[in-house]
């Protein structure tokens, strides 16, 4: 039972980070790439209560944010006037799920203030904002490729489980052959090979289809283990016997035994696989600005000014761990469901 | 000995098929080194097409490769255009400080997991096995890039540890004793970067299989003999534990490698991992396939001690022999 709450916890908390990063269009203020260039590596808007009159206001505000002469990331605010925080307010348009266009804004201030609630970037863009955004970019990059490989290993497993021979002989050769190399090696590799000055979305797309296709042979092993043993079940024989075709026996009889295994296999891999983006994309060979991804956030701490100064600036770093935890969680409540089941 | 031959004969193997794999990847690049020449109008077609004949880029793709064979066989592993210079030579420096980094880190790391695993699994359920057992998900959470900016911070803010590379700037004139603590200074970031993000794997499986050989009949009837804890643990319990252990040295090798090439890359330590994203990044093909190569040849290798050091240690598989 416990597990069983253990699963549910970490399902749930995977579900709301996922709706969280997808509604980044909403919750976020602002556009990832909107730039408030007199305001870099502004520290995080201070959300204000209490007048100068030392009035309680029901509505939060802020003040705008003044760079001070001669100092570099200083900032004072300007307390002639109040901003007060709009709810529910059009900003800069976006779309719902990449499809129904909307303006509309959980929050959101009057110009000339910000509402950098997370602080803003070297360039003045809202960190909450891209950290949103780029997490959408992350975390799906991570789903795309782990039902890429996933489809592959499947595929290729079952058919060299089930047929054997040569076959299986000359997929688990190209395995090892993919196995033989170090995977972050791998990835640069064949990364390397790719055209490098891509536009954002193409790149992303390529991150995607190199870390996918580069990491088939992993599931691939597992799904011929489970369709070795699946082909020589009684049952599988008989329907053999009646006359079953291969793709039915493969469909019917040999899949629904590979499944299990594979979504277990799931949540082990998706992790690996946001962090390999974020490696890449770190490295500058992964998915290129201006579309935001944790990765090419992190970017920015490269240079040691930004890494020690500004802490906003580790979030998306700081982000990646509980969503490891939910998802190790995940992938232990799997495990131990599979092993009662079995 | 026969095993090792046929393992050497498949490792062998092994490095052919990632050479041309690497090679049918260069071909299926778009653009090569020159391209960025081309573009430069104070350099005449004439001169790019020569420089692209002497390095053999205008020949199909056997011939290069063939080309690419013989100058392995002299060690140099083709040419740099980047730095103007065989790679070969450019290479096994690298190599030898990433080796360096890792073979450190790995002992380390098994030292530790070995103390913190026997331990653990000698008071189970106790509050230092839970500790670790906490501290270790924890960690496993944490990805390697992250220690190592972490690790960082933590040299820029106290000043403790030197925050980057490998050297001083003035190494050449210390003494041998000096020279030894500046490497060491140097060392200690990217080592405990790695230590971390190997540890709690490690002491999952160590504990784990600790607990398998305290449960067993041999432990129960040492104990009943009354044999010390201490050598119950660790000379007979940490022996019966030794053999799966053993085969996840050869296993956690490609993730060690994987993670000393983000470490290298924050770090700046000059191993491998930052001239392999050089190379990418200046499109120095042979660099690229030699870096790969390096890597691969680290994971056969390591592999293969890993084998042997089972072999040692599982009389079992002595007496059958490994299929």
């Amino acid at each position: 039972m416990t597990n069983e709450r253990r699963f549910a916890a970490a399902a749930w908390a995977l579900v709301a980070i996922h709706v969280a990063v997808l509604g980044a269009g909403f919750l976020a203020p602002y556009a990832p790439t909107s730039q408030e260039r007199r305001l870099p590596f502004a520290p995080p808007t201070r959300l204000r209560f209490v007048d100068d009159q030392g009035r309680l206001q029901l509505r939060p505000f802020v003040y705008a944010l003044v760079a001070q002469e001669g100092s570099f990331g200083a900032y004072r605010e300007d307390r002639s006037r109040a901003f007060p925080v709009r709810f529910f307010t059009p900003g800069a348009s976006y779309r719902i799920a990449g499809l129904v266009p909307a303006r509309i804004h959980l929050l959101g201030v009057d110009e000339p203030a910000r509402l950098f609630l997370l602080g803003s970037d070297g360039l003045g863009r809202d960190q909450l904002s891209r950290f949103l955004h780029g997490g959408g970019v992350s975390l799906f990059a991570g789903l795309l490729a782990a039902s890429l490989s996933l489809g592959i290993g499947m595929a290729l497993g079952t058919v060299a489980g089930f047929y054997g021979r040569w076959v299986d002989a000359a997929v688990m050769r190209a395995a090892e052959l993919f196995l033989a190399l170090p995977w972050l090696y791998l990835l640069c590799a064949v990364r390397a090979f790719l055209p490098l000055d891509l536009s954002p979305g193409l790149a992303f797309a390529v991150v995607v289809a190199v870390i996918g296709l580069v990491d088939w042979a992993r599931p691939a092993r597992l799904v011929r283990g489970v369709a070795l043993v699946a082909r020589e079940r009684d049952f599988v024989l008989a329907a053999r016997g009646f006359g079953a075709s291969d793709l039915y026996l493969i469909r019917r009889h040999v899949a629904p035994q590979a499944f299990g295994v594979l979504v277990t296999q799931a949540a082990v891999l998706v992790p690996q696989y946001v962090l390999a983006e974020v490696t890449l994309s770190f490295l500058g060979l992964g998915v290129s600005e201006p579309l935001p991804s944790w990765g090419n956030m992190l970017a920015a701490l490269r240079q040691y000014p930004v890494m020690a100064s500004y802490w906003w600036m580790w979030l998306p770093g700081l982000a990646l761990v509980p969503v490891f935890f939910a998802y190790h969680a995940l992938a232990d409540a799997l495990r131990s469901r599979s092993r009662v089941l079995a | 000995m026969r095993y090792l031959w046929r393992r050497a004969a498949h490792a062998v193997l092994l490095l052919f098929a990632v050479s041309v794999f690497s090679f049918a990847l260069v071909e299926l690049a778009p653009g090569d080194y020159f391209d960025e020449m081309r573009l430069n109008p104070q350099i005449s077609r004439d001169t790019v097409a020569d420089l692209r004949a002497r390095y053999g880029l205008d020949r199909p793709l056997p011939a290069r490769y063939a080309l690419w064979l013989r100058s392995v066989a002299r060690g140099e592993l083709g040419y740099s255009f980047a730095y103007a210079s065989p790679v070969g030579p450019l290479l096994w420096p690298r190599a030898l400080h990433t080796l360096a980094l890792t073979g450190s880190a790995t002992l380390l790391a098994w030292l530790l997991a070995i103390a913190i695993g026997v331990q653990s699994a000698a008071r189970q359920g106790e509050w230092p096995d839970r500790l670790w057992g906490a501290l270790t998900s924890g960690f496993l959470a944490t990805p390697d890039l992250l220690v190592a900016l972490g690790l960082l911070l933590v040299a820029l803010r106290t000043g403790a540890f030197p925050t980057g590379g490998m050297v001083s700037p003035g190494f050449g004139e210390l003494s041998a004793f000096g020279k030894l603590r500046d490497l060491a200074a140097h060392a200690v970031l990217p080592v405990a970067a790695l230590v971390v993000g190997m540890l709690p794997v490690l002491v999952r499986q160590v504990r784990a299989s600790m607990l398998a050989a305290l449960a067993s009949p041999f432990a129960r009837a040492a104990r009943a003999h009354g044999i010390p804890r201490r050598r119950l643990l660790y000379r007979h319990a940490l022996r019966a534990a030794a053999p799966p252990l053993l085969s996840l040295v050869g296993f956690s090798l490609g993730s060690l490698l994987s993670g000393a090439l983000v470490v290298e890359a924050v770090m700046s330590w000059p191993g491998l991992g930052p001239l392999l994203i050089e190379a990418i990044l200046a499109r120095d093909v042979y660099v690229v396939v030699g870096a790969v190569m390096a890597s691969t040849l680290f994971l056969l290798a390591g592999n293969l001690v890993a084998d042997l050091l089972l072999y040692a240690a599982d009389p079992r598989i002595r007496r059958e022999g490994l299929s």
